[in-house]
């Protein structure tokens, strides 16, 4: 174990982390826009207006043109657990696998089925099996988002679960703890409705586009009007589920929630740095750490909003690393000492098994059973600390930035929506800007929520049982490197062709002809 | 319910399961096969936009049943997921980038301003239609062939070792390449890319209203045939004959038998109909509308598709029931995975059962679905009518 090969992992995180996000550049659109198309459709069935229509098909090519590249990055994401992260599949498999299957079964055919429907089906069926399809479209991308949410929010949290020393890996016990565990439901919530704030910014972005070349105005209007109220519920609840994320991170993942505020000394009455410089490079002990040059603190906040309680105590990196008996916290010695027992004491279980020793087999699954909660650990015995802390800059600022635009999102669907009614929007041309730019704005934000994510956990693959460096597949690093590539060039090249055909459709706008189609 | 089943009932449901969505998906890989005919079937831009656009109101489903294949397998068989996909590395990434090329090809190849021109977007739907039809087909004939790799689970207890502990390890340093060059794998990846392409222009001629195009279909439906037919008969006839990989029910040791798939046909003779009702089938799919064009031609795609599922459902059969390891090692017989020692745990495939009642549901909504858009055949006057075109 001294002489890890961390090229590899390193390249496997790598080639995980480029496919997830180009993956993700495309997903949370498809998650809003089946909603807003929907909801047009439903206006268009119920009116019988055909202008109405005509909306409804402009944005439903261009959830065509995104939805495809959604699809096509995402195939990779599934079978990348086995081929990258084989460990991996072996050790949670049995927990992990489930919603991945079920994703497919349950979702994937649904969304797959109702799009042929929703694409080809304008003249062949009735008005409102068409429109059943157009939902179903949008409830089969969200339920799809539910699952993977689910095998994510567990990989942070595992629940529901048991080691099973037998078969030397994690078994399933109760499935309902798994798809309701409290980080799963919050990362579910938060994601799709983010998801709901990205796609109802590009509609209104787009559309403050048309009004700005004096385009299309009354169709913009009213896509801007559809677009900024389910915009402002959205990001209401976005802001709300985020405090609830937040909170689960906090106590789950301890060291994921100090990293996030940069936070080294834990404390009661913790302040939250609302708005901060880290620069000075600093030590404490070994520990490397950097300081504050500069921030903006609310008192007492940090505590509250982890624990709804302004005199919380909030462990930093420092209590975590070195421990901390008063607040019952080990250190990462004890625990990866710990972790090691837990590891010899399945060697000698399996060992003493084998030779028909049942008393010391015994002896040997009860020293694992009480060390197991610190299993991954074990696998970080005389190694650098270090590699137990997340990268606190990318934590720290990714989440600002990401709460920051939140805010930015929040004011824009406001003032929109307010001036739309109003009927004054387009004369308000630094608004109209405003609301094109930040759609590059909006996905920045989605990304960071991801990197605040999972950068923040690592380096645990599983939450304290399974570290990245042990979940590998046995691999040469150069054969992921070239596959990073291939993936790279190949998502690099899509992505140009998916934003040279996406602006080409918007440029073209709605069809004019409008007769029987 | 299925609670109260037995751990082995419940992993041989299991087993069913995944081969009934392999045998579906190699039934719906007629889009691949159907995707590398484009310029042979098609001489015109609109005769190849009434084929692309044929294939392309279907390439979900395939694309659909692929991921479920894996993402069910890996619920249910997790030691398979983590040993062949992490060793056949380059088998199956290959598969997947052609997937991946796949799904955007459809949607922007008729697109203005699509960046690579719609040339490049046939070529794509081509690789896919070429590489994911033989490569699933050499993949799925390593269940019979076997693969050099050894699993240790306590490998994950080693932490003195100089590598990193992982559990299933590879031995050949082609990382699943060279399951490519034996020669039995690459007869059954040509059999699987052969009758793509029968299945397509069986398909083609249940749906195309286009008179030149209908002619074509007809004299590649020959082409197409014969090697399917001699390629299949060669993987068959030396699957029969071939040794086989036998687990011993009470030891659970695996040793090499004989005549093993023969055997397991014998043994198990609802299998053994199975096959022979799918291959039956097959053929007179084929042969009925090369005998009678007129009238017959439509009702190919049926009979030949039902036969494949049938087929292809009865060989999985055969490789993972009656005491036989379905993805066996070469390098360590003892390595072998078979459905016991390769499932999930008794819980999870519970669960998964509950989960796996809903599949008759979706099956028949994909069935009304289907019907409620491909009420008539398509000619090059409907595309023109609709909005959304590939």
């Amino acid at each position: 174990m001294e002489q890890i090969d961390f090229s590899l992992v390193d390249w496997s995180r790598a080639q995980f982390a480029l496919t997830a996000m180009y993956h993700w550049l495309f997903v949370p659109l498809t998650l809003g826009l089946s909603f807003i198309i929907a909801f047009m459709e439903t206006v268009y069935v119920r009116t019988g207006n055909p202008e109405w229509k005509r909306l409804t098909k402009f944005w439903m090519t261009l959830f065509g043109i995104n939805f495809a590249i959604g699809v096509a990055t995402g195939i990779i994401l599934e079978f990348q657990f086995g081929t990258n992260w084989s460990n991996y599949s072996w050790f949670v498999g049995d927990i992990f696998g489930a919603p991945l299957a079920i994703e497919g079964i349950m979702a994937f055919f649904l969304e797959s089925t109702f799009i042929a429907v929703m694409f080809f089906g304008w003249n062949k069926v009735g008005k409102k099996f068409h429109l059943l399809s157009t939902w179903l479209v949008a409830f089969g991308s969200n339920l799809s988002a539910l699952w993977i949410l689910v095998a994510n929010g567990w990989m942070q949290f595992p629940t529901g679960m048991k080691f099973n020393p037998d078969t030397v890996r994690n078994e399933m016990e109760n499935f309902w703890e798994v798809l309701f565990s409290p980080v799963a439901i919050n990362k579910f919530l938060h994601t799709v409705s983010q998801g709901y704030v990205l796609a109802a910014i590009f509609v209104v972005g787009i559309s403050a586009w048309f009004l700005l070349k004096k385009r299309e105005q009354l169709f913009a209007k009213r896509s801007i009007i559809v677009a900024s109220v389910f915009g402002l519920l959205s990001i209401l609840f976005v802001i709300l589920t985020g405090d609830g994320s937040a909170r689960t991170v906090a106590k789950y993942q301890p060291m994921k929630f100090a990293a996030m505020e940069n936070l080294y000394e834990g404390r009661q009455n913790a302040p939250l740095a609302v708005i901060g410089l880290l620069q000075k490079n600093t030590t404490d002990g070994e520990l490397k750490k950097q300081d504050f040059a500069f921030k903006i603190e609310i008192p007492n906040m940090l505590s509250y909003m982890a624990f709804l309680d302004a005199n919380a105590y909030v462990p930093g990196i420092h209590d975590l690393v070195y421990g901390n008996p008063q607040h019952n916290i080990l250190s990462y010695k004890e625990r990866s000492e710990k972790g090691q027992i837990a590891i010899a004491s399945l060697a000698e279980y399996t060992a003493a098994k084998k030779s028909g020793n049942d008393s010391l087999a015994n002896t040997a699954l009860a020293q694992f059973t009480a060390n197991y909660p610190h299993f991954g650990y074990g696998y970080y015995v005389n190694r650098d600390m270090h590699e137990l802390i997340p990268s606190v800059p990318t934590s720290f600022y990714s989440f600002r930035i990401m709460v920051g635009l939140g805010f930015h999102f929040l004011a824009l669907f406001l003032v929109v929506f307010w001036l739309t009614y109003k009927n004054k929007i387009e004369s308000r041309r630094f608004i109209l800007y405003t609301a094109l730019w930040t759609i590059p704005l909006a996905y920045i934000a989605s990304m960071l929520g991801w990197v605040v994510a999972e950068v923040g956990r690592q380096p645990w693959v599983i939450q304290d049982i399974m570290p990245t460096i042990a979940a590998v597949s046995q691999i040469k690093p150069a054969s992921v490197q070239v596959t990073f590539w291939m993936f790279a060039v190949l998502f690099t090249g899509l992505l140009i062709a998916e934003i040279k055909i996406m602006t080409t459709q918007i440029k073209k706008g709605p069809a004019q002809d409008n007769s029987n189609k | 319910m299925f609670e109260t089943f037995s751990y082995i009932t419940l992993q041989e449901y299991w087993w069913i399961i995944i081969s009934l969505l392999g045998a579906l998906l190699v039934f719906l890989m007629f889009v691949q096969g159907g995707q590398t005919m484009l310029y042979t079937l098609g001489k015109t831009e609109d005769e190849r936009t009434i084929l692309v656009n044929l294939l392309g109101r279907k390439w979900e489903f395939t694309f659909t049943t692929l991921v479920t294949f894996g993402g069910a397998f890996f619920a249910s068989f997790p030691l398979f997921y983590s040993t062949s996909f992490g060793g056949a590395y380059w088998v199956w990434m290959l598969i997947l980038i052609a997937f991946v090329v796949q799904a955007v090809s459809y949607e922007y190849r008729s697109k203005p301003n699509n960046f690579f021109g719609h040339r490049t977007y046939e070529t794509l739907l081509f690789i896919n239609g070429l590489l994911g039809t033989v490569l699933i087909g050499t993949a799925v004939a390593t269940f019979f062939t076997g693969s050099d790799f050894s699993v240790n689970k306590m490998n994950l207890t080693n932490l003195t070792g100089s590598t990193m502990p992982v559990i299933s390890e590879w031995t050949g340093p082609a990382y699943g390449l060279e399951a490519a060059l034996n020669l039995h794998n690459l007869t059954l990846g040509l059999t699987v890319f052969f009758l793509a392409r029968v299945l397509a222009l069986l398909y083609f001629m249940n749906r195309v209203n286009n008179a030149p195009i209908m002619e074509r279909v007809k004299k590649h439906l020959i082409y197409n045939a014969i090697p399917f037919v001699v390629f299949f008969l060669t993987f068959t006839i030396w699957l029969l004959l071939s040794d086989g990989f036998a687990v011993n029910p009470q030891t659970k040791e695996v040793f090499v038998e004989p005549y093993k798939y023969l055997h397991n046909l014998i043994a198990m003779p609802v299998v053994a109909v199975l096959f022979l009702v799918g291959v039956a089938l097959v053929l007179l799919g084929i042969i009925r509308p090369i005998t009678c064009f007129v009238k017959c031609s439509t009702k190919g795609i049926w009979g030949a598709g039902i036969g494949t599922v049938l087929t292809v459902f009865a060989l999985f059969l055969l490789a993972g029931f009656n005491n036989t390891a379905y993805y066996p090692s070469t390098y360590d017989l003892q390595s072998s995975l078979t459905i016991e020692n390769s499932s999930s745990s008794f819980y999870t495939l519970t669960v998964m059962s509950y989960v796996s009642l809903v599949v008759p549901f979706v099956l028949a909504y994909i069935f009304y679905a289907w019907r409620s858009i491909d009420s008539k055949k398509m000619d090059i006057e409907e595309i023109k009518s609709e909005t959304h075109v590939y």
